[in-house]
């Protein structure tokens, strides 16, 4: 046992490495969290929307795949503070798989559809957690 | 190796890698975060790359790559997985050839790597950075699934014997 540690010292400190940081980086993004105020919808990197998360609300969102030009692509339910898509067009369901979100910072994002949904607070677009 | 047999080799690693990215896709996400997912398909990729060449690794894994993607995906999951994929494979092909890293180490920095590379991509695409805030979940799930897909990938390059391989 200890000629295999001492064989694979390097194997072993590079994993540590990997685990440490990713530890403690997600240990400071669950920290940091909070509450969102609203969710900032964009199409094609431009913005569409904001809508607020208190608000039980159904949204009909238009995405920019060439391939259903102007159909309503997904739908985005806001229901008791937190937002989910309800319904996507598109194969693979990602984004309705991703499920429910209500921090700052969280998001939904429909690649085919070129859709993302952001919470953010209230004042900031909750930059300050990624710049 | 002659090229037929060769040839029926390279076949069957496909055959397998495919076999295993759909079983992958079968497995529900048991956290709602897209990205996160095992990588079952690399230790095919990570076999052979080891067993038969860095060359062969590249085909194997351009194929499962384009034929996944024809299959289960649409186009855009295919720059997606082409970007995780070729990432991936340039960061394993380097560290086996200068370092000598265990297979486990390989497989932990070719699965961030992957990750990394995924989350570039979709940056580029949807031109926004809020994907960053998911940098975190992604470095932990592929450093743990980097363990799991290494030890598979060194038992099996253990055990199997190839002809003519290394």
């Amino acid at each position: 046992m200890r000629e295999l540690l001492k064989k694979h010292r390097k194997d072993i400190i590079i994993i540590s490495i990997f685990l440490v940081i990713a530890i403690a980086s997600l240990s400071l993004t669950l920290m940091t969290r909070e509450n969102g105020e609203k969710v900032r919808v964009t199409v094609d990197g431009e913005l569409v929307g904001e809508y607020p998360l208190h608000l039980d609300a159904t949204y009909e969102l238009r995405g920019a795949n060439p391939d259903t030009e102007g159909e309503v692509t997904n739908i985005l339910v806001i229901q008791d503070g937190v937002a989910y898509l309800s319904y996507a067009n598109c194969p693979d369901k990602t984004c309705v798989n991703t499920g429910k979100i209500k921090y700052t910072g969280q998001s939904i994002i429909c690649l085919p559809n070129r859709i993302t949904i952001t919470v953010v607070g209230d004042s900031d677009g909750g930059v300050d957690l990624v710049s | 190796m002659k090229n037929t047999k060769k040839l029926a080799t390279l076949s069957v690693i496909v055959a397998l890698a495919m076999v295993l990215s759909f079983l992958e896709s079968r497995i529900p996400a048991f956290v709602a975060i897209p990205g996160i997912k095992v990588g079952l398909a690399n230790i095919a990729v990570i076999f052979t790359v080891y067993k038969l060449g860095a060359r062969e690794g590249v085909l194997i894994s351009i194929i499962r790559v384009l034929l996944v993607s024809i299959l289960f995906g649409s186009t855009v999951s295919l720059w997606y997985s082409l970007a995780g994929a070729i990432l991936s494979l340039i960061v394993t092909i380097l560290l086996k050839k200068y370092t000598k890293l265990a297979v486990v180490t390989v497989s932990v920095a070719g699965g961030v790597s992957h990750n990394i590379a995924q989350i570039g991509v979709a940056c580029l695409l949807l031109e926004t950075n809020i994907i960053v805030y998911y940098l975190p979940f992604l470095l932990l799930s592929g450093t743990v699934a980097g363990i799991a897909v290494g030890v598979a990938s060194a038992l099996l390059i253990k055990r199997v014997k190839l002809e003519g391989s290394r």
